[in-house]
């Protein structure tokens, strides 16, 4: 939709509106022909008003004077027409993020879009905020505009379109009728066919590691905190928990590693019960993480390989002695890990900024596995990875269980939660439904599950 | 009371509007960078330039006003080098800004002693005259401070009013402050940043240069090494402290000149007792003050010193 609009320059191939070409890379052109976008991310300045904002770029920037009374009218005009009350003096930084929306909206139609491409609206509504959202679309709609509403939200794309197109993995999966599919069809085609699954290896499970019993958090962490979660993880096996993100998984992860307590509930490790830990002791005992993020979180870029890798453990006599860093020890260490971990690198002092994603998870991996943690946090550990080094985290992951560590893979990667874990369960809303084992649930269910539906029932 | 007196002299405050016009332009200029969201640090070699530049035409035979136009345009170059180091390449605007200070200064000192090789003293021009305006100027104090001056004078205070009315009146206006708050914003309405914000960088950057020119060609007749003395700073300051409005910053700037007229007048009175450095230094510890009490809850532009990279979020 950024190629659309204009924002990127596509590699290949044309985008045409109404018969005519649009030049890659010109917003200005997308408007004029008659596309109107509202992003995700506002395009707003607040340092302006509503009526500012609207006007901004419809009058030639050489005119000596902004008509603000024209402008006015045409806004109070078209605000009424589509019952989009707004003030236009008002400033854009007191407005709510509801109120916003209906201003990147009627910015559109002030420039007589055609057609409207909204991008997630929803994701920063309330609900009665997304109701009246779909109730001035399908009043748009019914004017003659065409609306290209992108959202990950089934029940959503359920309600308002006429029309479904299901992208994955930047190709065009499926299109469908509204009106002549159902949420499990879509769901199906989002997610891919169900893939043919590696035999299941039967590990008899140790006991259990690692019990959360109706843990909340406080909202430290982006994305929803948890709401009375429930979890077991047990000794040697991977459990799954899949869910869109944002619904709970980076407090977990926080949770788990130290860096966000618990507000509500009981946390037992290892059998006995006890308060949540501090990062440190986290590591202290057996936590191996692997953070969703690994340019912001689990690296320092402008670090080397080697600082990297020390920074779980330079405290330990290995990398430390009298206050002192041994170096050398730490190169050692760097270059084992490299060769270990089969990582792609020019030598143990290069900056870890400088290489590949899937290189730098590597690293990330072996830092973590090395100490040999009994329970591994992988949090998106594949993310943005190609599939080389996406095989090879999965290995690792395999080999640690097998070693008898418990693994808590966060995935939104329904394939890969289903390819890798011995039980799953599904995180929505900050909500942990029942845990049950691989192939107990389809791949449409766990998508239901994901999507916020039914949970409650089930958990 | 003696000390107080001073400020109900005519002289007072002709001296400190004389003193305040070179402020006005420059002021100005970096406002519009900032406004679009670039801070401009070149602004004391650019005044350099300026000074420089408007002094040589008219030494070389050159009109006045064909001076002034010859330190804007020179001015808007080193503005352009600036913008495209800073816009386009996104580079960072502190370290591009006091190069082109540095740049631009030893280049004009450089170019001063390659077509004047043999002065020893700085030749003097034929500045611009007082022009009193008929009527007005009889106005006893406010008259003559306001209305006996140059015409440069005139021009600066006309420059805080085609800014504020491009600011706030036009649609290029509302483009520019969209650019510093939110260039995403600018985007999405078709219309270019980088356009916006070089524009902005060269418009400023021509008025710094005059404001340096006013030195040279209304004030001290020629031209001379460190002259413009950390006037360019003083106007950064001043874009703070009238919280990037252009009449809030004119009357920061004529605060600054008032209190800078009064330490020299203060000097003579207290007659050697006190040493002159503290004279020296009121101005700038006043406007330190001022900064602390009126700049601290001030809104800057957003994306003021962001590069913005288009397909960049």
């Amino acid at each position: 939709m950024n190629i659309l609009f204009g924002h990127y320059v596509a590699d290949e191939g044309t985008v045409e509106a109404f018969g005519k070409r649009l030049p890659p890379g010109d917003p200005g052109a997308a408007l004029k022909a008659g596309i109107g976008m509202v992003h995700q991310h506002f395009t707003l300045a607040d340092n302006m008003t509503v009526l500012e904002n609207i006007a901004l770029g419809t009058q030639s920037l050489w005119r000596p004077r902004l008509d603000r009374a024209e402008a006015r009218e045409r806004l109070v005009r078209l605000a009424d027409d589509f019952g989009l009350t707004i003030q236009p003096d008002a400033f854009v930084s007191a407005l709510t993020v509801g109120e916003r929306q209906r201003v990147e909206i009627l910015k559109a139609l002030y420039r007589q879009a055609r057609v409207l491409i909204l991008d997630e609206p929803t994701a920063v509504l309330t609900p009665a905020e997304a109701e009246a959202l779909f109730r001035t679309l399908k009043l748009l709609v019914g004017q003659g505009l065409s609306i290209i509403f992108i959202s990950h939200k089934l029940n959503e794309v359920m309600a308002v379109s006429d029309r479904v197109i299901v992208l994955r993995g930047g190709k065009i999966a499926g299109e469908r009728r509204t009106a002549e599919t159902t949420r499990a069809d879509l769901a199906a085609l989002m997610v891919g066919q169900e893939p043919t699954l590696p035999p299941i290896v039967e590990v008899p499970f140790g006991g259990r590691v690692l019990v959360l019993e109706e843990v909340s958090t406080g909202g430290k962490s982006s994305g929803a905190p948890l709401d009375r979660a429930s979890l077991t993880l047990k000794d040697g096996e991977i459990l799954g928990l899949a869910g869109v993100s944002g619904n709970g998984q980076a407090a977990l992860a926080a949770l788990l590693s130290g860096s966000e307590p618990a507000t509500a509930g009981a946390i037992t490790l290892a059998g006995e019960q006890r308060a949540p830990w501090s990062t440190l002791e986290a590591l202290d005992l057996g936590i191996g993480r692997i953070p969703e993020d690994r340019h912001a979180v689990g690296t320092i870029g402008d670090m080397t390989v080697a600082e990297n890798l020390i920074l779980e453990s330079y405290r330990s006599a290995r990398f430390c002695s009298r206050g002192f860093l041994d170096w050398d020890a730490a190169r050692k260490f760097a270059e084992e890990i490299i060769a270990e971990y089969d990582v792609k690198c020019p030598s143990p002092d290069a900056r870890i900024r400088l290489l590949s994603g899937g290189n730098m998870q590597k690293l990330i991996l072996g830092r973590a596995l090395d100490p040999e943690p009994r329970i591994i946090v992988a949090n998106q550990p594949t993310r943005g990875l190609d599939v080389g080094a996406v095989a090879y985290v999965h290995g690792r992951l395999i080999e640690a269980r097998d070693r008898g560590a418990a693994v808590l893979l966060i995935s939104e990667d329904l394939e890969e939660i289903m390819a890798l874990s011995d039980r799953i369960a599904v995180i929505s809303k900050g909500r942990i439904s029942s845990v049950t084992k691989r192939g107990q649930r389809s791949m449409q269910q766990l998508g239901e599950l994901m999507a916020g539906h039914g949970l409650e029932a089930a958990a | 009371m003696q000390a107080l007196d001073i400020l109900l002299t005519a002289s007072f405050w002709v001296a400190a509007i004389r003193i305040a016009s070179p402020l006005i332009f420059a002021t100005m200029g970096e406002l519009i960078c900032e406004r679009a969201g670039v801070l401009n640090l070149g602004i004391e070699g650019v005044m350099t330039v300026g000074a420089f530049a408007g002094w040589f035409t008219v030494y070389s035979g050159g009109d006045l006003w064909t001076g002034v136009a010859v330190a804007a345009v020179s001015g808007a170059l080193f503005g352009l080098l600036h913008a495209l180091l800073t816009v386009p390449l996104g580079l960072s605007q502190h370290v591009v800004g006091i190069g082109i200070t540095l740049l631009a200064t030893s280049l004009t000192y450089f170019t001063y002693r390659l077509v004047l090789p043999e002065v020893t003293s700085p030749p003097k021009i034929e500045p611009f005259a007082p022009l009193p305006i008929p009527g007005l100027s009889q106005i006893p104090i406010l008259g003559e401070a306001l209305f006996s001056q140059t015409p440069l004078t005139y021009l600066a205070f006309a420059s805080v009013a085609v800014v504020a009315w491009v600011l706030y009146r036009t649609p290029l206006g509302l483009a520019m402050r969209a650019a510093g708050e939110n260039p995403s914003a600018v985007e999405a309405q078709g219309i270019s940043v980088s356009g916006i914000r070089i524009g902005a960088v060269m418009a400023g950057s021509a008025l710094m240069a005059v404001g340096g020119a006013f030195l040279t060609m209304s004030a001290f007749n020629s031209f001379f090494f460190e002259m413009i003395n950390g006037r360019g700073w003083i106007c950064i300051a001043l874009v703070v402290f009238g919280s990037w409005r252009p009449g809030k910053a004119l009357i920061g700037a004529i605060l600054f000149a008032a209190f800078d007229a009064y330490q020299v007048r203060l000097q003579q009175l207290t007659g050697g007792v006190v040493p002159y450095q503290i004279f020296l230094m009121m101005p700038y510890v006043l406007s330190i003050l001022a900064l602390v009490l009126v700049a601290r809850r001030a809104t800057y532009p957003r994306a003021l010193m962001i590069p913005y990279q288009k397909g960049e979020r």
